[in-house]
């Protein structure tokens, strides 16, 4: 059920049905169906289009400051004494992350939809804030889910979307954390469906958002090949990326599926551990169920009931994860990690004192474990990690911890 | 099944229509505030009026549903509630002679962690006689709906504003039992659309289908249950009942002795409301 369709290629998916193997599909209510299918129409409009091709890559370039550096980090190479690493600068676009990328997707998508409501779920708050921004650029309304915990502990990004002119909704329902966001953003889409364009940060959701958000992401991976074979003269031996949802971890890998000799790998938040329950692994941790639009991996219990999320992270605080890395893992291209909140922590601070780039929390899952598979790997071997995002918004959450000890 | 080879849905819609009245279609959650509250409702719910009753099965994540019924599955679930006890709960509604049709009414998951072949296999056995599964569009048919039909349990399914007599159809195609019209696009619990538009889309359903057609979201009060009656062949009500549960609860959150005749007292009200609209049989 799993096997690649066209055994030649990992690249291949979704079917028609928005299937990745088992995983994905399009398990929403009735009211949205209608709007799910004039959004896949009008999104495969749109790839055909050179028109909106050249308005994102005007937008890429000139708006978001893109390609983003792929930079040899060397006193994190020499620190760890093997692999050459390199760090994909994400955190240098405008608004601070690879979220921006979808946005700007997204959002053009919207306006030759002629939808004037935008709205959108976030965790951290860096889908927020690129929502906003965008929505700022375009003269579009903004309404930002985002639950009431995170409203708590990512305070910097709510007072940015603010800024922009968005109105952000702090979500009290559930556990107030991302799952309860995008709850709360599918409630207002079903109530305001003919006005509204949902824009999904993640490469979750009913089919076509798996695909679309990994296709606006892609240029990560697109922008690495290249800059590699500029700066090294051929493909990289490993990536890496943390993986909430899994947008940047997919934006990295979609282009090297296929180059059997890329050692690919994710990582999930492993909060206090996988062995106490209190994480948000849903590949090592988890099993397949049906949320939010799609089957994939999920924290979940006995009765099917959705589990608690925890990491330190709150754009990896999530149950769930992309259909596309579940049968990734199923089929065993790419390997999923997980790192802890305290491993985090840890090379949260490390690569700030070494390179002088505070990543964001999220991106620190990643760079933990580089610390465990940069040694195992000769001097020769050159090892992309996704810095994601940057850390400016975590900083008080960080010195609140750090001086708790 | 019945004698006459129709299915309870069938036959109690049947009936209503015999009477010259649409049918009342009441949504209770299942174990809320408790179990044995919410099973002392269950079986209060036929002398009480109901004609056909949806089960609400909670879940931690109810995309579709308002504030009433996501309150009314956190206290069903922090209370123990689980599929199998809902199971539990009709397996003794059953026992106990009660012939109304019952329809579970919630998400996939809890259902696709049963495992749908034993989920289908016990629900037949017990006396479950459709599903509403508001994450299923037709689109995914193959996960349950076409099991369902073929372990002879109805697929209830929900068409809506946007639903256009493009997509009806496909809407319709593998539906049995009912046709539930949800009536305006939101989450349930919100404000009614205008009585003469849930009417027009009545008539729009009922030109692609013979089946009954109930519905549902907004209906709060017996005035609203006689001006939805006027134009569907059911009228379904549910936010407006969890409520009346959480509006007996004591401060602590737990049932009272007021808890069952709340429920049951606003459902005696929406049965004689429906009453007051005479219809052609």
């Amino acid at each position: 059920m799993n096997a690649p369709r066209n055994p030649n290629t990992y690249r291949s998916g979704p079917d028609e049905n928005g299937r990745f193997g088992m995983f994905g599909g399009r398990f929403v209510a009735e009211t949205l169906m209608p709007l799910i299918l004039e959004l896949e129409q009008a999104y495969d409009a749109a790839k055909a289009d050179p028109a909106y091709h050249a308005e994102m890559a005007g937008g890429l370039k000139h708006y978001v400051g893109r390609p983003s550096p792929l930079y040899l980090a060397e006193r994190l190479t020499d620190h760890f004494g093997g692999a050459r690493i390199y760090l994909k600068r994400e955190e240098l676009n405008h608004t601070g992350s690879h979220k921006v990328n979808n946005v700007l997707g997204q959002i053009l998508l919207a306006r030759r939809m002629g939808k004037k409501r935008i709205i959108a779920e976030t965790g951290a708050g860096q889908h927020g804030v690129a929502t906003a921004t965008l929505c700022a650029r375009y003269g579009l309304e903004c309404i930002v889910y985002m639950g009431a915990v995170d409203v708590a502990r990512q305070a910097p990004n709510v007072f940015r979307m603010q800024m922009l002119g968005a109105t952000v909704v702090p979500v009290e329902s559930g556990t107030k954390t991302l799952k309860d966001a995008m709850n709360e953003a599918l409630r207002d889409w079903v109530t305001n469906v003919a006005t509204t364009f949902y824009c999904i940060g993640t490469v979750a959701g009913p089919h076509p958002y798996p695909a679309m958000v990994r296709d606006f992401q892609s240029i990560i991976g697109r922008e690495t090949r290249e800059q590699m074979q500029e700066l090294e003269g051929r493909l990289p031996d490993s990536l890496i990326a943390c993986i909430g949802g899994g947008s940047n971890a997919m934006g990295l890998f979609h282009p090297f599926l296929d180059d059997p000799t890329v050692e690919i790998y994710g990582v999930e938040a492993a909060g206090h551990g996988i062995p106490s329950g209190l994480h948000a692994a849903s590949l090592t941790g988890g099993r397949p169920g049906v949320l939010h639009g799609n089957r994939t991996y999920l924290l979940m219990d006995d009765d099917g009931q959705i589990k608690d999320a925890h990491s330190i992270s709150a754009g990896l605080d999530y149950p769930g994860i992309g259909p596309e890395h579940s049968w990734l893992n199923d089929v065993g291209r790419v390997k999923y990690l997980s790192a802890t909140d305290e491993e985090a922590l840890e090379a949260f601070q490390l690569i700030s004192k070494l390179e002088g780039i505070i990543p964001a929390l999220e991106s620190a899952h990643a760079l933990a474990r580089v610390a465990e598979l940069a040694p195992q790997k000769p001097r020769d071997h050159l090892m992309v990690v996704n810095l994601s995002g940057r850390g400016d918004k975590d900083i008080p959450q960080v010195a609140e911890i750090l001086a708790g000890r | 099944m019945t004698e006459t080879g129709q299915t309870r849905i069938q036959s109690r819609f049947a009936a209503c229509a015999a009477q010259g009245r649409a049918a009342l279609v009441t949504f209770v959650t299942a174990g809320d505030p408790d179990f044995e509250t919410a099973s002392a409702i269950l079986n209060a719910l036929p002398e009480a009026g109901a004609d056909v009753i949806e089960l609400g099965v909670p879940f931690t994540d109810p995309m579709a549903d308002g504030v009433p019924i996501q309150l009314a599955g956190q206290r069903a679930l922090k209370a123990g509630q689980t599929l199998k006890r809902t199971l539990a709960m009709v397996e003794a509604f059953r026992k106990a002679g009660h012939d109304t049709p019952i329809v579970l009414m919630g998400y996939y998951n809890p259902i696709w962690a049963y495992g749908v072949e034993r989920f289908l296999q016990d629900a037949r056995r017990i006396g479950v006689d459709g599903l509403i599964v508001v994450d299923l569009p037709p689109e995914e048919d193959v996960e349950l709906c076409l099991p369902a039909l073929e372990a002879g349990i109805s697929f209830i399914r929900l068409a809506t504003p946007t639903t256009d007599d493009k997509r009806l159809p496909k809407v319709l195609s593998n539906t049995s039992g009912f046709v539930y019209y949800v009536s305006m696009t939101g989450v349930t619990g919100g404000a009614i659309a205008s009585y003469d538009a849930v009417g027009d889309a009545v008539a729009r359903i009922k030109r692609h289908t013979d089946l009954p057609v109930a519905v549902g979201f907004g209906v709060k009060t017996a005035a609203d249950a006689a001006a939805i009656a006027k134009g569907a062949d059911g009228v379904v009500v549910g936010s407006a009942l969890v409520e009346r549960v959480r509006l007996s609860l004591d401060a602590d959150g737990k049932a009272t002795d007021k808890t069952v005749s709340a429920v049951t007292s606003l459902v005696a009200e929406l049965a004689a409301g429906i009453r007051t609209v005479s219809k052609a049989a």
